[in-house]
């Protein structure tokens, strides 16, 4: 979907008035958006799933304070004052959302997806979960609890996924490549 | 207050439209917009409410960064750093129609606390020490307020007047429904409330569903044994 002309117009008109009034610098603007592009990302989250299924004693601190768990990779700021991390498990299957706007865990998953920002996803997804993540190709059984997370304030969810078994055997960087965003999300069921 | 961004459990919005190996810009302008408002900084509680007061038309018609452009342009106009004047102006020049929707809906002069900008740009932590302690513990019942609100709030309309279960304690947060008007940080206690699809939505909906969702101290009230 193309953006309609006259947002960009108006977007142009708004940055050139802020940089010739000298109240942004041009140079920072690209520093952030280079930042965003190459720096933070679903590959942050992933190394922290692969980790917290490899090492269990990292996965206890993970679940108790995430903020703190991720402090070890170096990822902080960005959208986590507080991070917590909701387990997936045979009789639980965890999905995240922002009704009201488009909170979101920065600093492991990076700037979310368009889809987790649009009105059909915010709206459905609290009352009619198990078929919004249909349409994401992910049935739920119907004895597995759908835990649906509105975050509403400052604390910031992601979702620790189930590892499928027969990925047991693998060093901790082939997991983390196999980890996708929609699983972090909860959108997705990783499978073989 | 009620507006179009209040989305939970609204119905008409079809189908989610997930976009393979989608890149996080799809277009120069919308990295540039967010790029501008995070080196603004400010309030995030006003800039939050500046995107719900937009033009509920632009909210859906203009996409994600769209809305951020119409709350960014709604902060600058209300603190007196650019008139929307001079921006129509700007937009004409570079093309924009004398007719088009303007996205931003900026109160009058003086209606606003002028905002204390950090040097450094951003959103700090919103994180404070309370000095009361928190009214609820774990696994109390508690039932959300019931009446609607004209400002900013983070309850959405459809916890409102349910009775669910404390399963989270999270101490002081600055407590945005005060702090987006600028009228303080008033930090509040919040809480993880957990409620049955059957509280929210009724017996119609899907089965073995539940609902988690952070709400402040002053959203809730205790539920007595003759509730």
């Amino acid at each position: 979907m193309m953006t309609d002309s006259k947002v960009i117009v108006r977007a142009e008109a708004l940055e050139s008035l802020l940089i010739e009034k000298g109240l942004v610098d041009p140079d920072r603007i690209d520093e952030t958006i280079t930042f965003y592009n190459e720096r933070v990302g679903p590959m942050n989250g992933a190394q922290v799933v692969a980790r917290a299924w490899q090492d269990p004693e990292f996965k206890a601190r993970l679940l108790d304070d995430g903020t703190a768990a991720i402090e070890e990779f170096g990822f902080s700021g960005g959208q986590v004052d507080k991070l917590v991390i909701v387990e997936n498990t045979p009789d639980t299957h965890n999905v995240v959302v922002c009704t009201l706007c488009s909170c979101y865990p920065w600093a492991v998953l990076g700037l979310p997806p368009r889809w987790y920002k649009d009105p059909a996803y915010r709206s459905r997804v609290v009352r009619e979960p198990r078929a919004v993540l249909k349409e994401f190709g992910t049935v739920i059984p119907e004895d597995t609890t759908v835990q649906v997370w509105d975050s509403s304030a400052e604390i910031r969810y992601m979702v620790l996924p189930l590892m499928p078994a027969s990925w047991a055997d693998q060093s901790v960087d082939v997991l983390a490549s196999k980890v996708s965003r929609d699983s972090m999300i909860g959108v997705e069921v990783l499978a073989d | 207050m009620d507006g179009i961004h209040d989305l939970g459990g609204k119905h008409g919005f079809g189908a989610v439209s997930p976009e393979l190996n989608e890149p996080v810009f799809h277009e120069g302008w919308e990295a540039r917009v967010f790029a501008l408002v995070l080196q603004l900084g400010g309030n995030l509680d006003r800039s939050r409410h500046a995107i719900e007061r937009i033009d509920p038309i632009s909210y859906l018609a203009d996409t994600y960064y769209g809305r951020w452009l119409g709350g960014l342009e709604t902060r600058l106009v209300e603190d007196g750093v650019l008139s929307q004047s001079e921006i129509t102006e700007r937009a004409r020049r570079l093309g924009a129609d004398v007719n088009d929707r303007v996205a931003a809906r900026p109160r009058d002069a003086g209606d606003q606390s002028p905002e204390k900008k950090s040097s450094t740009g951003g959103f700090s932590t919103a994180q404070r020490t309370l000095k009361t302690p928190p009214r609820f513990e774990l696994g109390d019942q508690v039932r959300t307020k019931s009446t609607s609100t004209e400002g900013h709030t983070r309850m959405p309309a459809y916890v409102r007047g349910c009775i669910g279960e404390v399963i989270g304690v999270h101490g002081g947060w600055v407590y945005p429904d005060s702090h987006a008007h600028g009228k303080g940080e008033g930090p509040e206690c919040l809480y993880t409330v957990r409620f049955t699809t059957e509280m929210l939505w009724g017996e119609a909906g899907e089965k073995n569903i539940e609902l988690s969702i952070d709400l402040f101290e002053a959203y809730l009230e205790q539920v007595n044994d003759d509730d």
